[in-house]
């Protein structure tokens, strides 16, 4: 009685495996670089919970690949953008990298927004040999997963520095509190290295208050905050709960600054009842404004919202010096073999994009000056540059 | 065993997995990746058919076990390994080392399953639901909050072991292991508990036990698809075992139909190409680029339909053994 069905079961497993492998020995034809075009590929979050920074970031990429492909592409050849998607979730990331090395022959790999999915990334790009350039991935471990794996944004510890001098100086705060999510690598790693430099500068914590990802309801952390009469709270979370926690500490009365990091930049910040009221005030860093002094900038902005139809922010500025960093690679090495690609990125030096000039470090990460928005009259409003 | 032709048919995927992971080097990185992931999913599929399928519980707590695992086998290997093994250990120490790491895995992860099944499977019905999904979120909250095993970013930098014939060798066990038990005298305890619990107790059968027996091998094989799936995508942060997790390998045993080994292999092996074969499609000229960017959204309708057109799943040509045999 069973055996018959033993037989086909592996029978199944055997033709579906076959059938598999026959299709996995298929030539993919066309080796890197040879073909008339070079291709490039991207993986980003374009559906999903970081959705709003997937498209920026990718919206970047593709004005500059246009941009570049316009003026004659590099070495006489045009890039060639494939985009694969993966749904802010994660498991996919390793996949789609993988696809894009071995089906497409990409010459390099961008992404990604968020650190986690990065991190995804970067053993594969490492074990294949093909530079990785991280756009906007802050967490310090991204590149220290191998070194094919760079990026074109400062690090978390630098950025929280950033703030921590932000919050004694301008903000003139000597009692902080901190609020962060626990389950984002960013969150909890922004907050400790802002924490370590208010410290050390003689500043003081006066409440470490936590919440996870599908939190709705702050209330109570925030009691908790308000309790200890802070001059400011450091929430270093991504902007969909910033706004909810922004509402609610006004809704019990905390009147001082809110401040946090670059997760906090994106317009849905704003949106919703309220919201932009209970902000004006607030304040946080980021790469890159929109209202910043600098031709490059200037630019880019009027590309960009010619193109789209609205102001770039940071993610997409990033997304876009991304692209420029390899095309410039690219020249420099004279050629778009990922191998030959790697040492000349390394040796990235004062290369100018429109978030500003940037060094790689021997950590292969860019060195560059912060910029401080803050909210004004329901808008983000350029306030300083910070420089390394 | 009653079933010589089952364990021929076992040593033979076997033999099979072991010219698949040699093989390895020589196939398409994006094909052997998409192959693991088969083997895994269908390791988490069987295993969990076993509980939800052959016995009539509902666990949707299988990515909490299967995190268990991976955090087990992680640490095994990332920690424990450089201490135990001597420096510059070649290749067969390693992937000896690597077993030991999933069988630790499997049995910590059992363990956790009788933690939790001990107390809860004593009740009837949806009680067992509720109580996996608690444990789920227990099992991310716990791994957030432990700082030495990375926090919320995780684990980074797990050595890469998983390869075509451990993953598949570890299916072929899981499909072997979980046939031969519900087609065992033993097993049949299983399909009774499943097909009527009051019956059956008042048959003389401690149904508790049956219970527990297939909630605990069921977390152990989750655990060591935990420990597989953990080397092969080489980091592991507490979000990748979440509740979503969980649901997609409970959609995998109610598309292939409840109780049927074969039809949920199946499912776990389309249910994985199928996101890949929408991305494929979308790459394949620029007119079907819309189906990249609806991808989740397609997936989810064609559940919706199939769960419409074939509630009772989709592979299920025969008569279910237990209702004949129970």
């Amino acid at each position: 009685m069973s055996l018959p069905t033993a037989v086909r079961r592996r029978v199944f497993l055997g033709v579906a495996v076959a059938a598999l492998i026959a299709a996995g020995c298929k030539p993919s034809g066309g080796g890197a670089g040879t073909g008339t075009d070079i291709p490039v590929g991207e993986f980003a979050s374009l559906t999903g919970s970081e959705a709003a920074f997937g498209r920026a970031s990718h919206n970047g990429t593709v004005l500059a690949i246009e941009q570049l492909n316009a003026a004659g592409g590099v070495l006489g050849k045009q890039f060639k953008l494939i985009t694969e998607d993966n749904q802010s979730k994660d498991g996919e990331s390793a996949t789609a990298v993988k696809k894009l090395i071995s089906r497409d022959k990409v010459v390099a790999i961008l992404g990604e927004v968020a650190s986690g999915r990065s991190l995804e990334a970067a053993p594969i790009c490492q074990q294949y040999k093909v530079p990785q350039i991280s756009p906007s991935s802050t967490n310090p471990k991204v590149t220290e997963m191998g070194d094919y794996v760079f990026r074109v944004c400062f690090v978390d510890p630098f950025q929280g520095t950033v703030m921590a001098k932000f919050a004694a100086k301008t903000l003139r705060a000597k009692k902080v509190a901190v609020l962060t999510d626990v389950g984002a690598p960013y969150s909890v790693g922004l907050g400790t290295f802002f924490k370590e430099r208010f410290v050390a500068d003689g500043g003081t914590v006066v409440a470490e208050q936590k919440f996870t990802k599908d939190d709705k309801d702050f209330k109570a952390q925030l009691t908790a905050i308000k309790s200890q009469a802070p001059d400011a709270i450091f929430v270093p979370a991504y902007y969909g709960q910033v706004t909810l926690i922004v509402m609610q500490a006004r809704e019990l009365g905390i009147t001082v600054p809110l401040f946090g990091g670059d997760g906090w930049e994106a317009p849905e910040l704003l949106q919703g009842p309220g919201a932009a009221a209970a902000l004006e005030g607030c304040y946080f860093s980021t790469h890159f404004s929109p209202d910043q002094d600098s031709p490059r900038a200037k630019e880019f902005v009027k590309a960009y919202e010619a193109k789209f139809g609205a102001k770039p922010d940071a993610m997409a500025a990033l997304g876009y010096d991304s692209a420029l960093l390899l095309s410039d690679a690219i020249k420099r090495a004279g050629s778009a073999e990922p191998e030959k690609l790697r040492p000349v990125l390394a040796a990235t030096k004062d290369f100018d994009g429109v978030t500003g000039k940037m060094t790689l470090n021997d950590k292969r990460n860019a060195e560059k000056s912060a910029v401080i928005i803050g909210i004004k009259g329901g808008k983000f409003v350029y306030t300083e540059t910070v420089n390394p | 065993m009653k079933h010589p032709g089952a364990r021929r048919w076992f040593l033979v995927a076997a033999v099979l997995s072991l010219g698949l992971g040699w093989a390895q080097d020589r196939l398409d990185p994006y094909f052997v990746d998409i192959l693991t992931r088969i083997g895994i999913n269908v390791i988490l599929a069987v295993s969990l058919n076993l509980i939800n399928g052959h016995t009539g519980q509902f666990s949707l707590g299988h990515a909490g076990f299967m995190g268990v695992g991976a955090y087990t086998a992680a640490a095994l290997t990332l920690f424990a390994g450089p201490k135990l093994l001597p420096a510059g250990a070649g290749f067969w120490v390693e992937q000896l080392w690597f077993l030991v790491a999933l069988a630790g895995a499997g049995l910590v992860a059992a363990l956790a399953g009788l933690l939790v099944g001990a107390p809860s499977l004593r009740l009837k019905g949806d009680y067992l639901a509720i109580v996996t999904l608690g444990f789920g979120q227990i099992i991310a909250v716990i791994f957030r909050n432990i700082e030495s095993l990375g926090g919320a970013l995780g684990l980074n930098g797990i050595p890469a072991r998983t390869n075509l014939f451990w993953a598949f060798a570890a299916a072929a066990l899981t499909v072997y292991v979980v046939t031969a038990l519900v087609n065992s005298t033993y097993g049949r305890g299983f399909l009774a508990t499943h097909d009527d619990e009051v019956a059956a107790e008042a048959m003389g059968m401690n149904t508790t036990r049956y219970k527990i027996v297939a909630f605990v091998t069921g977390a152990f094989f989750a655990g060591i698809a935990g420990g597989l799936s953990g080397h092969f995508t080489l980091t592991i942060n507490p979000k990748g075992f979440d509740f979503n997790k969980s649901i997609e390998i409970v959609v995998m045993v109610i598309v292939g139909g409840m109780g049927r080994t074969v039809g949920v292999i199946i499912a776990a092996v389309l249910l994985t190409l199928l996101p890949e074969g929408l991305r494929m499609l979308s790459g394949v000229s620029p007119s079907l680029k819309w189906i990249g960017e609806t991808r989740p959204l397609l997936y989810a309708i064609l559940l919706i339909a199939l769960m419409i057109l074939r509630p009772q799943g989709l592979f299920t040509w025969k008569r279910k053994k237990g209702a004949v045999v129970a």
